[in-house]
């Protein structure tokens, strides 16, 4: 009855009527936009104090306005290139070895018949995902320690010689990849294993009729119908190749591995939290989300561009 | 019909086989491994002894552990941090969630938009810490759970729930039955949405729990530290010599290698006791975070 009384004013569209009408949905809106804007949009004006010399006791009003001279001093500076490097080494490293683990594992989990192996396997192989960075660093040097490491010790007493496997930088930077696999491998196999079970059993049927081998089908059948997955998932993963999270290489390095292990998101605490250089390390942070930013854009024209639909 | 296995495709199955039992290996020793040393005697492990069979079972370590005031304080702070993040979290997503999934809602497109860019940037470190330090929250318990509850990811997984899985019928008819927006929120809504509410529910309480940088940023004050920053600074920063032994000194010199294992294990065990249960309700929520709303 109410609703047919007030149609007619639909059409005025007044901001007073909505309000009216769904105050109880914008009531719901108020607390999570509040935490939007003041946790996601209000440090962005922060970005100003790149483009500013910025000293924390003279605050944003004492401090000068010095256009791109922050930048500069950034992409003068030999430790920013370094973490720089080193994002996009661990990053690509990550990509090539990181990215098709999942997708093997997968196809082979989809052969497996015996219900329960499959469950068990799975179970085990999800759960280093729901563990943090610090534990599995703590497993690591447990495992891979120079002289306590268990890994080292089998080695030595099969007269083997020990391997710095964690303490001399090019092994690290394997290691770090490795580790990597090793977390988020089996996690990744959901979502190729849920396209798999969308494949059409016929397919695998008529295969089977017309003689194809187990080797075969995987080739022919599972592989192609995987591809649109695939591809929106590598794209993705293109667009994530500038991210830099601080918990992994900062739990998994050491003193030995620097080299290698200071990435953007650890120089970006070290220059600006430990040091206080705050326009450095703010003119740091947005260089990479720009970059980030450009990135997803050109990765989601990508996968829009073969078909797919997109991620933005 | 059946049609008989070839040779071909029983090596196949042995290969595949034998390959997932190897990665479910390596996935599981190092914890079987640590856990092993964990409960050792301390001369088997400075023996280099113990590998996946403990010897000498006993609880000394665990017991340095528990008898740690600091790290019992760690312990339940981080414990309460979670429920109370999981709690809030929830809320923001369920109100935000709620109301956008409804079509009629004006100005949805461009508020939906705004969460979602909140997915694609950030202000980065610095800016963040500005803002905690100018809402006077740095170094406060407030600065661990107001920045990361709402959650965009977590909130379009449950609008898109709500979308494709409750009927529209359903809430028409509690519509013309009188129902305003909080009661078919609480009363038809919450209710068809359980299983996917629990997900979510694990998603904050095991994000919490496992993250520290945001401590390591703004926390200084020993007794607002959670238990993976804590457990951070006593495996790694003390090298060979475990912080914790040190602390317990005095007493019986225990092996470092033991208490680390053992350090490492109490922040492991919650985790490994509730996953089994779980584990179906993740996977359900990435499932339904694939299929993007």
């Amino acid at each position: 009855m109410k609703k047919k009384k007030t149609l007619p004013k639909e059409k005025g569209k007044g901001v007073k009527y909505y309000l009216k009408r769904d105050w109880q949905l914008y009531l719901l809106l108020v607390i999570p936009f509040a935490l939007v804007i003041i946790f996601k949009f209000l440090p962005l004006a922060g970005l100003s104090i790149a483009f500013l010399d910025y000293k924390p006791i003279k605050g944003f009003a004492g401090s000068e306005f010095i256009g791109l001279d922050v930048f500069k001093q950034v992409f003068r500076s030999k430790d920013f290139y370094i973490a720089l490097k080193n994002t996009l080494l661990l990053n690509i490293l990550d990509l090539v070895v990181g990215f098709p683990a999942p997708i093997i594992l997968a196809i082979f989990l989809n052969e497996i018949r015996c219900k329960w192996f499959k469950r068990t396997t799975q179970t085990v192989l999800y759960l280093p995902h729901f563990l943090s960075w610090v534990i599995i660093a703590g497993l690591a040097y447990q495992m891979f320690a120079p002289l306590s490491g268990y890994v080292n010790i089998l080695i030595t007493r099969m007269g083997g010689q020990a391997v710095p496997f964690l303490t001399e930088k090019y092994h690290w930077v394997v290691m770090y990849v490795l580790i990597g696999v090793w977390q988020s491998m089996g996690w990744g196999t959901i979502i190729y294993l849920a396209a798999i079970t969308g494949i059409d059993a016929e397919l695998y049927e008529a295969a089977t009729v017309d003689g194809a081998g187990r080797w075969r089908q995987i080739w022919n059948i599972t592989l192609p119908c995987l591809k649109s997955t695939i591809i929106v998932m590598l794209i993705m993963s293109l667009g994530r190749i500038m991210g830099s999270s601080l918990e992994r290489p900062y739990t998994l390095s050491n003193p030995m591995v620097t080299q290698f292990s200071d990435v953007i998101a650890t120089y970006v605490y070290r220059v600006g939290l430990q040091n206080s250089q705050y326009n450095i390390a703010t003119a740091v942070g947005l260089f990479q989300s720009l970059v980030g930013v450009v990135l997803v854009l050109i990765a989601d024209k990508a996968a829009k561009f073969m078909g797919e639909d997109g991620i933005v | 019909m059946k049609i008989k296995k070839s040779t071909g495709d029983i090596i196949a199955d042995v290969l595949i086989y034998a390959f997932i039992t190897l990665l479910a290996l390596i996935c599981i020793i190092p914890f079987i491994h640590v856990a092993a040393m964990s409960i050792s005697g301390d001369a088997d492990v400075y023996a280099n002894n113990v590998f996946l069979i403990p010897k000498h079972i006993n609880l000394n370590a665990y017991k340095t552990v528990l008898g740690d005031p600091s790290m019992m304080h760690s312990l339940i702070f981080t414990i309460i941090l979670t429920v109370v993040f999981t709690l809030l979290g929830m809320m923001v997503t369920i109100f935000s969630a709620y109301a956008l999934s409804r079509p009629r809602l004006k100005g949805r497109h461009i508020l939906s938009a705004m969460f979602l860019m909140t997915m694609y940037f950030s202000a980065g470190t610095i800016p963040d810490y500005m803002l905690m330090s100018g809402l006077n929250i740095l170094d406060t318990a407030a600065v661990l759970v107001l920045p990361l509850i709402f959650s965009a990811y977590n909130m379009i997984i449950l609008r898109t729930f709500m979308q494709n899985s409750i009927p529209e019928s359903l809430i028409e008819a509690a519509e013309l039955d009188g129902c305003d927006d909080f009661r078919i929120l609480f009363q038809v809504v919450l209710p068809l949405s359980k299983s996917v509410l629990a997900t979510l529910a694990l998603f904050y309480a095991v994000g919490r729990w496992n993250s520290f940088t945001d401590a390591l940023y703004f926390i200084q004050s020993d007794w607002l530290k959670p238990l993976q920053l804590k457990l951070y600074n006593l495996v790694n920063a003390s090298g060979s010599t475990g912080a914790l032994s040190q602390e317990a000194g005095g007493g019986q010199q225990q092996a470092a290698e033991v208490v680390k294992s053992a350090t490492i294990m109490f922040a492991t065990l919650p985790i490994i006791a509730v996953y089994p249960f779980v584990q179906k309700y993740f996977v359900t929520g990435v499932m339904i975070g694939a299929v993007k709303g």
